[in-house]
C-alpha cells in the first residue's frame, strides 16, 4: 500500500517535464497522495456506498477540497479525522472506531472463531469417547451403491 | 391482455405450488404413493406456468408496454432490445420473478434427474421446493406484482439505470441466481432427509452434484459481478465489500464449506449433523442476500419502513424458512448417527477446521453487513463498515484456512501423522517460503503482505503438485498419459479448484502490491507514462449511441516506442434520466491491464484523465473461472455418470409405462 504512494510520488515528481508531458492534476502531489491515503477510508456522505476517493459527487469534491485545505494547514491525519468526525459523526469513517456500541462488531469475528474452535475440539474429544470405531464400513458403501442402483426400481 | 395472462399464470402457479408443497410431503409421511406421485407433474406444471409468466413480462418489455408499471419504471423506448429484456430483472419485482423462475427450473431439473431416488425422498424434496416457491409467489402476488398495470399508460418509460445498461446485466444476475437458488436443492435434500430421518451416506452422494453445480454458478456469478464493477464503475476496483457484494459472498462461503463437508459425509459418513446445518445455512443466506439487495433496506433502514408490507412479508418469510428449518433440525438432528471416528489431526479434522474458519469468515461478513443496520434501527448512531474493517477481519481468518488447504488433501483419513506429513511437505514448504521471500525482491518491492500472498499461492500450488505426484504413483498405467487419465475426475476437480484459489490469490496480491495510478491533466498531443507504457491523448470527439450521447477520447498507448493499442474511453450522457456515466477503456492482458477513464473536461480542450496499470488483475477472475471449472470436472466424475446411466438401465420402458398407469 505504502509502496503505491511512494511510486506514485516518484512518478509524479521525477520525469523531466519534456514538451508534451501531461501535468499531474494536483498542484502538490505529496499533499494529493496524503489526501488519497485518507480518502480511501472516508465515506462519501451522499453516495450509496462509495469512498471519498472514488466518488465523483459534487459534495465529495467539496469535502476533498476541505481535506486538502486541512492538509495545507499542516494538520496531522489524526486531527483531520477528528475534525471530520466531530462534524459528520462516525458515519464518515469506513473503519468504525472501537467504542461501546461497536465492541461486538470488532470482537465478534474472533469470538466466533474461538467459540467455533472450542466447540470443535470439545465435540471431537467427546466423540472420541463415545463413538465405537468402524461405523462407516464397506458395508455402508455397498448399501449406498445398492441404493443408487435400485432407486429406479423402488420408486 | 398479455400481462394479465402472466398474472394469471402466477396465480395458477401458486395453486400448483400449494399442492406440491403439501400433498407429496403428507403422502411421504403416511406412505401414500398416489399423493407422492403428485410431486413430479406438479413441479413440471409449475415450471411451465412460471415460464409463461416470465415470457409475458419479457413480451411486455419487448413491446414497450408502458401500461405495465414495472415496465414503465425500468425501461424506455430508446433502450436497445437486449437491455429491455435484461430489465426484467432490473428491479425488485422482476428479480423476484427471475428468482422464482429459476427455482422452478431447478425443480424441473430435479424431476429429470431423480429417477434413482426413492420415491419418498423425491416427493419430500420437491415438496420442500414447492413450499419455498409458495413463499415467493405469494410475495409477488400480494405486495410486489411485476404485472401491475399503470392506467393511464405512461407515454414514456423512466428507463433502466444507465449503470445497469451493460452486457454484465444480461448475464450476471441470472448466473448469480442460478447459484443462490441452486442451494435450494441442497436445502430441500437436507430437509427431506430430516423429515424422513434417513441421513445416510446415500443422501450425501445424491446432494453432492447438485450443491457443486450451484456453487459453480455462484462462483461464476460473483466473478462476473466483480468484473463488471471493475470496468463499469470507472475507478478500477474489483471488490468493494459493498453490502450487495457481501450478500452474494456469504452464501458462497457457506456453500464452499458445504461442498467440503458433503465430501466427508459422502466418503466417511461423518459430519452429517454439521452438513445439514450448512445446507440450511447456505440457503438461508441466499434468501437473506436476495432480500437484502432487493428490499431497499441497505440504502437505509427507513426505506424498509416506507413500504412496511413488503418488509413485514420478508421478515415473516425469512423467519418461517430459517426458524422452521432450524426447529426441525433441532428436533431431528440428535437422532442422526455420528459416523466414523477420527482423530483431530486427520483429513476429516482439517476439513472440519477449515469449515469452522469459513463459517467464522462468513459470520464476520454477516456481522459487518448487518451491524450498521441494527445500530441504526436501534437508534444507536450511524456508522459505516467498509473495506478497512473487512480487510482487517477477513484476511486473518482466511490465512489459516488457505494454509490448511495445502495440507488437508494430503492428510490421511481418520488419522494422520505429523512426522509423515512433515516429510511429505517439507519440499513444498521450503520452495514456498524461499520463493515468497525472494520473488517480491526480484519484482522490485518487498512488503510483508506481498510475501504472505505469494507464500499462500505457491504453497497451494506446490502441495497440489505433491498430491498429484503421490496419486500418480498409486494408479495403474504404463505411460504417464495413461496414469494421468486414470486419476478420477473428482480428484482433478479438487486440484483444479484449489489451483484456481492460488491463481486468484496471485491476482489479488500482485494488484495490491504493484498497481500504479495517475491522475493527470491531458491536452491533445500530451503524453503520460505509467508502468512502462506511454499514453498519448489524441483528442476527444462526440459520438452518438442508441440512447446516449458521449464524448470519446482517443489514447494511443506505446511501450518502448512500439504501439501497443489504442483506447477509447467515453463519458456518456443518458438523457432519459439525465445521468452521466464514465465508460473506462481497458486493454486486458495476461500480465497486466491498462485502464483509462475520462474525468472532467477542463479548459482549452484538456481533460482530467485517470490512468491505471494493474498487474495480474485478470488472474482474479481467471482464478474464479478455474475454481468453477474444477467444480464442473468434479461433477463429471465417473461415479455420477455411472449413476445416471444406471438410472436409465434401471428404468426400462415397460416399468415407466406401468408407473404412468399407477400415477
Amino acid at each position: 500500500m505504502k509502496m503505491k504512494w511512494v511510486m506514485l510520488i516518484i512518478l509524479c515528481v521525477s520525469g523531466p517535464a519534456w514538451a508534451g508531458e501531461a501535468r499531474p492534476l494536483a498542484d502538490d502531489p505529496v499533499a494529493e497522495a496524503r489526501l488519497k491515503h485518507l480518502a480511501v477510508e472516508l465515506r462519501c456522505l451522499v453516495c450509496q456506498n462509495q469512498t471519498l476517493a472514488d466518488s465523483n459527487a459534487p459534495l465529495a469534491e467539496d469535502l476533498r477540497r476541505e481535506v486538502r485545505d486541512m492538509i495545507a494547514k499542516d494538520m496531522s491525519d489524526q486531527e483531520i479525522i477528528e475534525f471530520l468526525v466531530s462534524r459528520y459523526g462516525d458515519f464518515v469513517l469506513y473503519r468504525p472506531p472501537l467504542k461501546a456500541t461497536t465492541t461486538l462488531l470488532w470482537v465478534g469475528p474472533f469470538a466466533l472463531l474461538t467459540i467455533g474452535a472450542a466447540a470443535l475440539v470439545i465435540t471431537l474429544r467427546r466423540r472420541a469417547h463415545t463413538v465405537v470405531d468402524v461405523v462407516v464400513t464397506d458395508e455402508e458403501h455397498r448399501k449406498v451403491e445398492q441404493l443408487l442402483a435400485e432407486g429406479g426400481k423402488r420408486s | 391482455m398479455i400481462p394479465e395472462i402472466g398474472h394469471f399464470a402466477l396465480i395458477l402457479a401458486l395453486c400448483v405450488a400449494v399442492m406440491q408443497g403439501s400433498l407429496p410431503i403428507y403422502g411421504a409421511a403416511v406412505g401414500n404413493s398416489a399423493l407422492m406421485a403428485v410431486a413430479k407433474p406438479a413441479a413440471r406444471a409449475q415450471f411451465l406456468l412460471v415460464l409463461i409468466a416470465f415470457c409475458c413480462l419479457g413480451y411486455a418489455f419487448a413491446e414497450k408496454d408502458f401500461s405495465v408499471l414495472y415496465v414503465a419504471a425500468t425501461s424506455n423506448s430508446q433502450l436497445p432490445l437486449h437491455y429491455r429484456l435484461a430489465a426484467i430483472w432490473g428491479a425488485h419485482e422482476g428479480s423476484l420473478l427471475l428468482w422464482t423462475f429459476i427455482l422452478t427450473l431447478w425443480m424441473f431439473a430435479v424431476t429429470l434427474f431423480s429417477a434413482h431416488l426413492p420415491e419418498t425422498t423425491r416427493s419430500r424434496i420437491l415438496g420442500v421446493m414447492g413450499l419455498v416457491s409458495v413463499g415467493f409467489l405469494l410475495f409477488m402476488l400480494t405486495v410486489s406484482n411485476p404485472f401491475e398495470r399503470l392506467i393511464p399508460a405512461a407515454p414514456e418509460g423512466r428507463d433502466l439505470n444507465p449503470l445497469l445498461q451493460d452486457p454484465g446485466m444480461v448475464i450476471h444476475p441470472p448466473m448469480l441466481y442460478m447459484g443462490y437458488v441452486g442451494f435450494s436443492v441442497a436445502f430441500a435434500f437436507a430437509i427431506a432427509a430430516l423429515l424422513g430421518g434417513n441421513l445416510d451416506a446415500a443422501w450425501a452422494r445424491w446432494s453432492r452434484p447438485w450443491t457443486t453445480v450451484a456453487w459453480c454458478f455462484l462462483t461464476i456469478g460473483i466473478a462476473l459481478g466483480s468484473g463488471w464493477a471493475y470496468y463499469e464503475l470507472g475507478w478500477g476496483g474489483w471488490w468493494f465489500w459493498d453490502p450487495v457484494e457481501n450478500a452474494s459472498f456469504m452464501p458462497w462461503l457457506a456453500g464452499t464449506a458445504l461442498v467440503h463437508s458433503l465430501a466427508v459425509t459422502d466418503k466417511r459418513g461423518g459430519f452429517k449433523v454439521w452438513t445439514v446445518l450448512l445446507a440450511i445455512m447456505a440457503f438461508s443466506l441466499s434468501l437473506l442476500g436476495t432480500f437484502l439487495v432487493r428490499s431497499g433496506v441497505l440504502t437505509s433502514v427507513h426505506a424498509f419502513a416506507t413500504d412496511p408490507k413488503r418488509g413485514l412479508f420478508i421478515l415473516a418469510f425469512l423467519a418461517i424458512v430459517i426458524g422452521g428449518s432450524l426447529a426441525l433440525y433441532a428436533w431431528r438432528a440428535p437422532k442422526v448417527g455420528l459416523g466414523g471416528s477420527f482423530a483431530m489431526l486427520s483429513r476429516e479434522g482439517m476439513l472440519l477446521a477449515n469449515n469452522v474458519l469459513l463459517v467464522a469468515a462468513m459470520g464476520s461478513v454477516l456481522l459487518g453487513t448487518l451491524y450498521p443496520l441494527f445500530l441504526d434501527a436501534l437508534d444507536l448512531g450511524k456508522i459505516s463498515v467498509g473495506p478497512p474493517y473487512f480487510d482487517s477481519v477477513f484476511v486473518p481468518l482466511m490465512v489459516p484456512a488457505l494454509f490448511l488447504m495445502g495440507i488437508g488433501p494430503l492428510a490421511q483419513w481418520k488419522k494422520a501423522s505429523v512426522p509423515d506429513l512433515a516429510k511429505r511437505l517439507k519440499w513444498a514448504f521450503g520452495v514456498s517460503v524461499v520463493s515468497a521471500l525472494t520473488l517480491p525482491i526480484v519484482l522490485g518491492s518487498w512488503t510483508p503482505l506481498l510475501s504472505l500472498g505469494l507464500l499462500l499461492a505457491i504453497w497451494i500450488m506446490t502441495t497440489s503438485a505433491i498430491g498429484l505426484r503421490e496419486r500418480l504413483a498409486h494408479v495403474n498405467g504404463n505411460s504417464l498419459v495413461e496414469r494421468l487419465a486414470s486419476v478420477p475426475r473428482s480428484y482433478w476437480g479438487m486440484l483444479v479448484a484449489h489451483c484456481g484459489i492460488a491463481v486468484f490469490i496471485v491476482g489479488v496480491t500482485m494488484v495490491k502490491g504493484f498497481e500504479t495510478e495517475k491522475d493527470v491533466r491531458m491536452n491533445v498531443g500530451e503524453t503520460a507514462s505509467i508502468g512502462d507504457y506511454l499514453f498519448r491523448f489524441d483528442g476527444a470527439q462526440d459520438v452518438v449511441g442508441p440512447n446516449y450521447t458521449a464524448v470519446q477520447g482517443t489514447f494511443s498507448v506505446s511501450r518502448d516506442g512500439r504501439d501497443t493499442t489504442v483506447l477509447y474511453p467515453e463519458k456518456r450522457r443518458y438523457p432519459a434520466q439525465n445521468q452521466v456515466m464514465t465508460e473506462a477503456a481497458i486493454d486486458p492482458g495476461l500480465l497486466r491491464d491498462l485502464y483509462v477513464s475520462l474525468g472532467e473536461p477542463l479548459d482549452d480542450g484538456a481533460w482530467s484523465v485517470r490512468l491505471y496499470h494493474k498487474p495480474f488483475i485478470d488472474w482474479i477472475w481467471g482464478g474464479c473461472f478455474i475454481m468453477a471449472l474444477g467444480g464442473a470436472l468434479a461433477i463429471s466424475d465417473r461415479r455420477y455418470r455411472l449413476a445416471w446411466r444406471r438410472q436409465e438401465q434401471a428404468v426400462p420402458v415397460p416399468t415407466r409405462a406401468a408407473r404412468r398407469k399407477v400415477a
